[in-house]
């Protein structure tokens, strides 16, 4: 795959560089025209922060079942059934109910969970720090074990390392998540015994350790409750490496695709001609320079195992918020359903507008244009 | 084919003509494309295994009545023949209804390649036919379409699907339609980027000038061009389509029991694994191998139809 296409496909709402429209006097300064293209960047975020907020307003009427019946029964009069068909707003016309919508949720309120009887939003802030450990986690493995093998890979592109990055690639693309997190459940934690099984931590250290964070590595070591820390260490080692595989298949490919990008540059021979060792060559000059677009495709990777950690927390039993997510499926509780969607959407388009910004803000091609 | 091969004139050889650099017919140019095509194809070992999966996947979902042993939907004896291990008579085990794994495997071919299928027959189209339509006409409505590919792609695939699987109720079919609906983006993105740069060539002027509407200009001549591009990567999505649909099977709002979809096979085999771990084993690797063939086809055809992109 190359970079273009795969930037090209990403979801960055400004994929295309928005300067090209608004380039106006020649002796503009970089700044101000980096200025620009931020505030052209900011609009298309915003009107997609819209887009989201109808989509899920939509799928919202696409349900069959009608909303005043689920509240009256089926056996209320005509006149109830016209009341609370009002006081539910389903009177007004669909851009006013639209209108609605958008102040609720902007103003946080996702409304009430059917299943824990608790507003969306207090539910979703529950259990988003068990999903933000494990995907960072998730991230950080990925990107330690991904960026040097994408880098030998390249350097020694045809050799045995190469094809076995390439199969790492291709296994990663191809099995279902969900089956090589029970497969490592079985292997690892029923045969092997090296890990613990699903869930984030023993039942005796529950409630242990004071939610600060509410990520259970960072909390139990603040406290010093270094038990409990080894714990839940043993919880996440195994989905955590199961997302870390997921990301380093996509890392260490696109790793190497700019590493080999970069090794055919001029500089990199003039670098060899005036001596350098091969491996300055390599890490200091070509990976230094490869190093831009790889940091958005590293976001752009965490952005990923938010979709990768809805099916492996169903199969760890990990209270994340892809837990929560599936579980209000499987119970029809269609307010959680939205409200986390919406809240992943948003956190999906954060993070590819941090790697947008990340590499206008690192890469002074993109300022100096 | 055959006259050439059996006349007796020093008429040249069937490769000769195929790879005539000034071909005399139009026929005669695009089978010697499709001969080079093929020849890049078949250079490449790991794109004719991912071809000879998927073959094989077609082959068996046609013949899956005749290949079966069992039932795929009715158990045998629930006393005798639960969770049995692999053996002569059921090659795969058996599962928690007694039903042969095997059989199950075998049936749940046709599901996978009827999500598949449609998908791809839902998604294409309409991704093309927006991507050139922007492309081409440019101005307000490229910048409605393309906002419109900017929602969807604002959400994770699989999130959104789950969404709308959610608000039309569980089933293959509306599976199917959550998957296609969220797919199409990127191919319209695709087609729309194809378009912009065959806009102004010259010989869509020429048909401007001999007065072809804008529908002939786009379905004759951009559509056409755009399309091997697409192709390619729908291929290469495949995998993701099946992987998609295996997920929503396995958390229950794909394909319901009993129908033999893979990934509801792991979600009911999923309860046993501690100690029958075949009955979750056997679909999960089919999932595997089925999409891992997929991705070869994919990477091959890249190769073949787009060596622009590859590397």
């Amino acid at each position: 795959m190359s970079i273009q296409e795969t930037i090209q496909d990403q979801p960055i709402p400004g994929g295309r560089p928005p300067a090209s429209g608004v380039r106006g006097a020649t002796t503009m300064s970089g700044l101000a025209n980096w200025l620009r293209a931020l505030a052209a960047l900011m609009v298309m975020v915003a009107v997609t922060l819209l887009g989201l907020l109808a989509m899920t307003f939509v799928i919202g009427r696409l349900v069959p079942i009608d909303p005043v019946i689920a509240v009256v029964g089926d056996k209320a009069s005509a006149e109830t059934y016209a009341r609370v068909r009002q006081e539910m707003g389903l009177d007004l016309p669909l851009y006013e109910q639209f209108w609605i919508y958008c102040k609720k949720m902007v103003t946080g309120d996702l409304g009430t969970s059917v299943l824990t009887n608790n507003p969306v939003l207090t539910d979703i802030a529950r259990f988003f720090p068990a999903t933000l450990e494990l995907a960072t986690l998730g991230t950080i493995i990925g990107t330690i074990i991904g960026v040097p093998l994408g880098v030998f890979a390249a350097v020694r592109a045809g050799s045995w390392l190469d094809h076995v990055v390439r199969v790492i690639g291709l296994v990663g693309y191809s099995v279902p998540i969900f089956w090589l997190g029970l497969m490592g459940l079985l292997l690892f934690y029923a045969k092997l015994g090296w890990v613990a099984g699903p869930g984030r931590i023993d039942i005796t250290y529950d409630y242990l350790v004071t939610p600060v964070t509410g990520m259970l590595l960072v909390d139990s070591l603040l406290q010093g409750q270094y038990d409990a820390f080894w714990n839940a260490v043993s919880h996440i080692a195994l989905p955590a490496c199961l997302l870390g595989y997921f990301s380093l298949a996509y890392i260490s490919r696109m790793t190497r695709s700019f590493m080999l990008n970069e090794l055919a540059q001029e500089y990199v021979t003039t670098a060899r001609v005036k001596g350098l060792s091969e491996r300055r060559v390599v890490w200091r000059h070509a990976l230094r320079n490869a190093a831009v677009p790889l940091i958005t495709v590293i976001v752009l990777s965490y952005a990923n195992l938010l979709e990768g950690s809805v099916l492996t927390e169903t199969v760890f039993a990990w209270p994340g918020l892809g837990a929560y997510l599936t579980n209000s499926l499987q119970n029809a509780d269609m307010n959680a359903v939205l409200g986390a969607t919406l809240v992943i959407g948003v956190v999906f388009v954060a993070l590819n507008l941090l790697s947008d910004l990340v590499y206008r803000l690192l890469d002074p091609r993109t300022r100096s244009r | 084919m055959t006259d050439t091969a059996t006349s007796s004139a020093p008429k040249p050889s069937l490769r000769q003509w195929l790879l005539s650099p000034e071909p005399a017919s139009r026929s005669q140019a695009r089978l010697g494309r499709l001969y080079v095509g093929w020849k890049t194809f078949i250079g490449n070992p790991l794109a004719v295994m991912g071809l000879v999966i998927v073959l094989a996947l077609i082959f068996v979902a046609i013949f899956a009545d005749v290949l079966a042993t069992h039932s795929p939907t009715v158990g045998g004896d629930l006393r005798t023949q639960r969770l049995l291990p692999p053996s002569a008579e059921f090659w795969f085990g058996t599962d928690d209804q007694a039903r042969d794994i095997y059989s199950r495997i075998v049936y749940g071919s046709r599901l996978t390649l009827m999500v598949v299928a449609l998908v791809t027959v839902i998604a294409m189209p309409i991704g093309l036919l927006f991507g050139a339509l922007a492309g081409y006409v440019g101005g307000w409505v490229d910048a409605v379409f393309m906002r419109l590919t900017d929602i969807f792609l604002a959400f994770p695939r699989l999130v959104l699907a789950l969404a709308f699987v959610a608000a039309l109720g569980p089933g293959i079919e509306n599976a199917i339609i959550a998957i296609a609906i969220t797919i199409w983006p990127p191919y319209a993105r695709l087609a729309r980027a194809e378009t912009m740069t065959i806009r102004n060539s010259d010989f869509i002027h020429a048909v401007r000038l001999q007065g072809g509407s804008t529908a002939r200009i786009l379905f004759r001549h951009v559509v056409p061009l755009c399309t091997s591009s697409v192709i390619v990567r729908v291929t290469l999505d495949m995998a993701g389509i099946i992987l998609t649909a295996a997920g929503l099977g396995f958390l229950g709002l794909g394909a319901q029991p009993p129908s033999p979809e893979w990934g509801a096979m792991i979600a009911s085999g999923r309860r046993f694994i501690m100690d029958q771990w075949w009955v979750a084993a056997v679909p999960g690797m089919a999932i595997f191998i089925v999409s891992l063939g997929f991705n070869l086809l994919g990477d091959g055809l890249r190769d073949v139809l787009d060596p622009k992109a590859s590397r």
